[in-house]
C-alpha cells in the first residue's frame, strides 16, 4: 500500500481529492494487468490460493511422494540398522502371528462350510479343495493378511513415530547425528516388505488347514486327497506372484504409516488422527494396488486356464 | 578420543564466501529471517556467543525463541541470513558434514526428549554405541560420570516414565553431555520446575561452564534462572533482538515489550 501514498514523485498532486483519483486509477490499472494473465495462470493461482479439498489432497500426495523418494535415496546407504530391522521384523512377524493365524483359521473353516453347499448343488463337491486353495492362496490370504496387518501395524507405527515427534525425540535423534530416518523409517519399511509375504504364507497354510479340518469333520476326507486335489491345477507362478505382491502391500503400509507419524504436528489429538489415517489410507491403497497388480500379473503370466 | 567418522573428511571450512566471525566467537547469527507460511517468526536476528560464556535469550512465550536455537543445530534453515558455528556456516552444511558439526553441540530439549522405550542407561549407551568405538567398560564409565555430574547416579536402570519432570531434564542434560560437546543449547531448561529444581539446574549449567568450559545458549522466560546463568542476555521480541547486554542492562531497557516483561515478572514476585 505504501507506494500509493508516497510523496517522492515530483508530479504528485498536492490536494487529497486528485491524489485519491490517481490512486483509484492506478489500482484499476493493476486489476487489469491481473486480468491479462492467461487462463491457466489464473486457474493455477486460484487453485493455490484456495485451501480446498483438492489443494489439500495434492499437497499431501506430493509430500507423500517426496517421502517415498527420500526412502529410495537413503535405504541403500549407511548406516545399516540391522539389529533394529530385526527388532521390527519381530514386531511385524512373531508378535502379529496370533492375530493373523486366528484370521486364517476362521476364514478357512468358514469358506469351506459356506462353499460346500453351493458346490454340492452342482454336484461339484470334489472341487472344494481346489476352490479353497485358489481363493485362499490367490486372493483372500494375501489381501486379508495385509489388511489385518495394516490395522495392527499402521496404527502402531503412526502412533509411535507421532508421539516421538511431538515429544521431540525425533529432533533429539537428528541433533545427535543418529539419522532418525534410517533408524525409524527405513527399518520399519524393510521389515514390512520382508515380513508380509512370510506372514501371508503362514496364513495360507493355516487357512488351508482350517479348510481341511472342516472337510475331514464333515466328509471324512483323507489329507492326501485334500492336498492332491488342492494343488492339482495350481501353478508355481500362482503361488509366488500372489504371495510376493504382499511385499508391495507391506511397503505401502510401512511407508504410509511412517510418513503420517513422522510428520505429525501438534499434540496427542494429531497423533490419534495420524494413527487412524494410517489404517484408512494404507487399507485403501492396498486394495487399489491389488487391482493393479492382479491385472498386470494376468497380462504377464495369463490365468489358470492357460490363456 | 571420540572416533566419529573414519571416512576421509575435507578440512576446508564452509563459509559461503562471507567473513567468518573472530576466533573467540563460537556461535553467531547474522540477520536471520524465518517465516512459517504467512507467519514471520524471525525478522533479522543477530546474536553472538563468546567461547566459554553462557548467554541467555529472554522473551515471552511464542516469540520464536525455540525457532532461534533450532537454527544453530540445523533443525531449521533460515530463509535469509547466516548461522555460524565454530567458524562454519551451519545453514550451508548438510549430510555428514552437518552431522559432524552437530556432534560438538549438545541440545537439551524442553521435556528432555528421552527415548521412552529405553532405560536411562540405554538412552546414553545408544549415543555412545553409534558414535564411539569404546569398550563396554569405557562406555559404562562415561555414563556413570555424566550421571554423577547431574547428581542422579542411581537412575540408570529406570525408564524415563518413572522419573519426575526435573529429573528427566537432568537426564536429558546428562545424555547431551555424554558426547562431550563444546556448546550446549538449553531449550527452557527450568520451565515447569519448582524453585529448588530451578536452582539445581541453573547451578548445573554454571558448573558445566566453569568445569568443562562449555559455552551455552539458554532460552528462557524464567528470570530466577536467568539471573543465575547469564553472562550475556538478549531480549527477543517481534522477531528481533531488541535489547542486549548484561541482565541489568536489559532490565533497564526502554523498549516497551521489555519493560512489560520485567514489570510483569516483578509484580508477580512481589505477591
Amino acid at each position: 500500500m505504501e507506494p500509493f501514498l508516497s510523496e517522492t514523485d515530483s508530479d504528485t498532486p498536492r490536494d487529497s481529492l486528485s491524489r485519491r483519483l490517481r490512486d483509484v486509477r492506478r489500482v484499476r490499472q493493476e486489476g487489469k494487468i491481473l486480468q491479462d494473465k492467461s487462463f491457466s495462470e489464473r486457474t493455477m493461482e486460484r487453485l493455490l490460493r484456495s485451501q480446498g479439498v483438492l489443494y489439500h489432497f495434492l499437497d499431501q500426495a506430493g509430500a507423500l511422494f517426496m517421502f517415498v523418494g527420500e526412502f529410495f535415496r537413503r535405504f541403500w546407504r549407511r548406516p545399516f540398522e540391522v539389529k533394529e530391522t530385526i527388532n521390527q521384523m519381530d514386531e511385524v512377524g512373531s508378535k502379529s502371528f496370533l492375530l493373523t493365524s486366528v484370521v486364517g483359521l476362521s476364514i478357512g473353516v468358514v469358506l469351506a462350510m459356506q462353499s460346500r453347499g453351493t458346490l454340492a448343488r452342482f454336484g461339484a463337491e470334489a472341487f472344494l479343495p481346489s476352490m479353497l486353495s485358489f481363493s485362499i492362496i490367490k486372493e483372500i490370504g494375501p489381501v486379508l493378511t495385509s489388511l489385518v496387518l495394516a490395522g495392527r501395524l499402521g496404527a502402531g507405527i503412526a502412533a509411535e513415530l507421532g508421539s516421538m515427534k511431538v515429544t521431540e525425540q525425533i529432533d533429539a535423534l537428528e541433533v545427535a547425528a543418529l539419522k532418525p530416518f534410517h533408524y525409524l523409517v527405513v527399518t520399519r519399511v524393510i521389515a514390512c516388505v520382508v515380513m508380509f509375504p512370510v506372514m501371508t504364507i503362514l496364513t495360507d497354510v493355516i487357512a488351508l488347514s482350517g479348510g481341511f479340518i472342516e472337510s475331514a469333520l464333515s466328509t471324512d476326507m483323507d489329507y492326501r486327497v485334500f492336498v492332491g486335489e488342492a494343488f492339482k491345477t495350481m501353478r508355481f507362478v500362482d503361488v509366488t506372484v500372489d504371495t510376493m505382491k504382499t511385499s508391495i502391500f507391506g511397503f505401502i503400509v510401512g511407508i504410509v504409516s511412517c510418513y503420517l507419524g513422522y510428520n505429525v504436528r501438534g499434540g496427542t489429538r494429531e497423533v490419534g488422527q495420524a494413527a487412524m489415517q494410517a489404517v484408512v489410507l494404507s487399507s485403501l491403497l492396498i486394495l487399489l494396488a491389488d487391482v493393479v497388480v492382479v491385472r498386470v500379473s494376468l497380462m504377464i503370466f495369463g490365468d489358470v486356464s492357460g490363456q | 578420543m571420540l572416533d566419529f567418522f573414519s571416512k576421509e573428511v575435507s578440512t576446508e571450512p564452509v563459509t559461503g564466501g562471507s567473513t567468518p566471525p573472530p576466533e573467540n566467537i563460537i556461535v553467531e547469527l547474522r540477520d536471520v529471517h524465518k517465516a512459517f507460511g504467512e507467519l514471520r517468526v524471525l525478522r533479522g536476528v543477530s546474536l553472538q556467543l563468546e567461547r566459554g560464556n553462557s548467554a541467555v535469550v529472554l522473551g515471552g512465550s511464542g516469540t520464536g525463541k525455540s525457532v532461534l536455537i533450532k537454527h544453530i543445530v540445523g533443525l531449521l534453515a533460515p530463509d535469509k541470513g547466516e548461522v555460524w558455528v565454530k567458524g562454519q556456516r551451519t545453514d550451508l552444511l548438510d549430510g555428514d558434514a552437518l552431522d559432524r558439526q552437530r556432534l560438538s553441540i549438545g541440545y537439551l530439549f524442553q521435556g528432555g526428549a528421552l527415548f521412552d522405550s529405553m532405560t536411562v542407561y540405554e538412552n546414553m549407551r545408544f549415543y555412545l554405541d553409534r558414535h564411539t568405538k569404546w569398550s563396554k567398560g569405557e562406555k559404562d564409565d562415561a555414563i556413570a560420570e555424566v550421571l554423577e555430574a547431574v547428581n542422579l547416579d542411581d537412575k540408570g536402570p529406570q525408564f524415563p516414565a518413572e522419573l519426575s519432570g526435573g529429573q528427566r531434564k537432568r537426564i536429558g542434560l546428562a545424555r547431551a553431555l555424554v558426547l562431550k560437546p563444546e556448546i550446549i543449547l538449553y531449550d527452557e531448561p527450568t520451565t515447569g520446575l519448582d524453585p529448588v529444581s530451578v536452582r539445581v539446574v541453573a547451578d548445573l549449567i554454571l558448573k558445566l561452564r566453569d568445569e568443562r568450559n562449555i559455552s551455552s545458549i539458554s532460552i528462557t522466560h524464567d528470570l530466577l534462572a536467568a539471573a543465575i546463568i547469564t553472562d550475556h542476555a538478549s531480549f527477543l521480541a517481534e522477531g528481533k533482538i531488541v535489547a542486549s547486554g548484561t541482565l541489568e542492562e536489559v532490565r533497564h531497557s526502554e523498549h516497551p515489550l521489555v519493560r512489560e516483561f520485567f514489570h510483569g515478572s516483578e509484580a508477580y514476585s512481589a505477591v
